[in-house]
């Protein structure tokens, strides 16, 4: 059973609310996403319009966390879902959580662009920062993927890519450290810097969380907090 | 990561917080074994050849669609089958290693150890205290005594005592749907059986009964090793330990209550109990 059928109930009205919600996570999908596009424009350009507009943004994306919840807890009380319907409702409950919270990233991306917008000498690292950027909005794009098409190969390769997302921010951040230590000067928008990388590392973080879900809703295995070669082992399971 | 138990709320979990999975069935106590039963009722096979361990002082829940023979299996456990005509039993059933299907068994003596509730309270035509106490008496135990106590302490355990204790000698058939179903539930456990056979036991019976019999099925399971069938999935969820799904007179799949409702094996499992058509 590794593809995960969400109509083919008897009841039609369940299959549409099943859609309905599966359509929603994705449609907040698509919203981060452009959250995380927009912030990492504005931080490669220094926009500080833009950048303003994702923070005044943020609350499209908790309004949609907002209304899928209350549409999981509604399915959860009347419909009571076992086995695969189960676990989709319990891994969207989950995912939205870590979608909002990339939302909330982005706006610190955003925060930092419009302090950094500001100040003389900022075009240091910026092809650094970029690449990361990239990485991650790259890894939650294939997150979303892995979701949409409940593939369990895409998602284990999200979980792959996030210890290079980590190798990268810890190569960063060293870099930023030594910067510092040559020029106190440069300490304050050093420090805005690497509010930004670490904003985009836990983007990362919580793509790959999304991923895990995609495994629990397809496997039924729970993979959090364990280790990416025990993580395979248990995807592979059944 | 079994070797890292630690105790949270008294639920034991290893390390991560995940909850220690229930043991197979083949792993418990077993108290009931079916071995390659067969039933049929005349030219048509009714059960193709059911293989399962009832573990002892555990729930065991066998769901499944109507017909799908989850009753005529649990009618075998005290073999009411026999009453029906053009019934054939082929296979063992194992009751504590002894087969229940042996001529030396007599049906009488096997209904006494292991106990049956129906779907419909079916109290007899007298007093609370008799219905209670006709088991005993059939034994032919008189002592008023031992009687008084014995219909005490099944009230007790089929929590009925108290709604009932200021008028034992009332007709039976004045209770409630639910207050008979758990009357009949004290008669069944009176004469102190190993097994408790439930057919729906809560199926004609309003929300709060049923809550009423799910909690009492929660506390007898640690005298006694229960096997019930219902319709009700969120009910089996509930109530058991292990769950068994049957469809056309097969064991489609036996597993832990917690596997079987989260994470079935097999798809038609799934389809079931997630009301889809296969």
């Amino acid at each position: 059973m590794d593809t995960i059928d969400i109509g083919h109930h008897i009841s039609q009205r369940y299959n549409q609310e099943l859609e309905d919600i599966r359509n929603q996570v994705l449609a907040m999908g698509g919203l981060v996403e452009q959250q995380l596009d927009n912030a990492l424009q504005a931080h490669i350009d220094r926009d500080a319009e833009l950048a303003e507009q994702v923070i005044k943004d943020d609350y499209q994306v908790n309004a949609l966390e907002v209304a899928i919840d209350e549409e999981c807890t509604q399915v959860l009380a009347r419909r009571q879902p076992a086995a695969s319907d189960l676990r989709l409702i319990v891994s969207v409950i989950k995912t939205i959580t870590d979608l909002e919270r990339i939302g909330d990233e982005a706006g610190k991306v955003a925060k930092m662009t419009t302090a950094l917008a500001g100040r003389e000498n900022n075009s240091e690292h910026g092809i650094e920062i970029e690449h990361l950027g990239n990485r991650v909005r790259q890894m939650l794009h294939d997150a979303l993927d892995a979701f949409a098409r409940t593939d369990v190969e895409a998602a284990l390769k999200v979980a792959h890519e996030d210890v290079r997302v980590d190798r990268e921010y810890e190569s960063l951040m060293r870099q930023l450290i030594t910067y510092m230590m040559e020029d106190p000067r440069m300490i304050r928008r050093s420090l805005d810097l690497m509010w930004t990388i670490r904003a985009l590392e836990r983007i990362g973080d919580h793509s790959r969380n999304i991923c895990e879900y995609v495994i629990y809703l397809v496997k039924g295995r729970d993979v959090r907090h364990i280790s990416l070669e025990q993580m395979e082992e248990e995807a592979g399971k059944r | 990561m079994s070797d890292s138990q630690v105790k949270t709320h008294g639920v034991n979990m290893d390390a991560l917080g995940r909850k220690a999975q229930q043991k197979p069935p083949e792993d418990e106590e077993c108290s009931l074994e079916v071995k390659n039963l067969k039933l049929f009722y005349g030219d048509k096979q009714a059960l193709n050849g059911i293989d399962m361990h009832i573990s002892k002082k555990r729930v065991t829940a066998f769901i499944g669609p109507s017909g799908c023979g989850k009753s005529t299996l649990l009618r075998c456990f005290n073999r009411m089958n026999d009453l029906v005509d053009g019934v054939r039993v082929e296979g063992e059933i194992l009751l504590d290693g002894d087969n229940i299907y042996a001529k030396s068994v007599s049906a009488v003596e096997l209904r006494r150890r292991i106990g049956m509730v129906f779907q419909k309270p079916n109290p007899f035509p007298k007093s609370i205290y008799e219905n209670v106490a006709y088991g005993l008496r059939l034994q032919g135990i008189k002592d008023r005594r031992i009687l008084d106590e014995s219909v005490e302490k099944s009230l007790k355990g089929s929590a009925l005592w108290e709604e009932v204790k200021d008028r034992l000698n009332d007709s039976a058939l004045g209770l409630s749907g639910g207050q008979q179903q758990r009357l009949v539930i004290a008669r069944a456990i009176a004469v102190e059986p190993e097994v408790l056979l439930l057919d729906e036991p809560a199926s004609a019976l309003d929300p709060i009964s049923t809550l009423k019999i799910e909690e009492l099925i929660y506390e007898l399971k640690s005298d006694y090793t229960i096997v019930i069938v219902t319709h009700n999935m969120q009910q089996a969820a509930r109530v058991s330990d292990y769950t068994a799904f049957m469809y056309m007179g097969d064991m489609i799949e036996f597993a832990d209550t917690d596997t079987l409702f989260t994470n079935p094996g097999k798809k038609q499992t799934e389809d079931y109990i997630t009301g889809r058509y296969g």
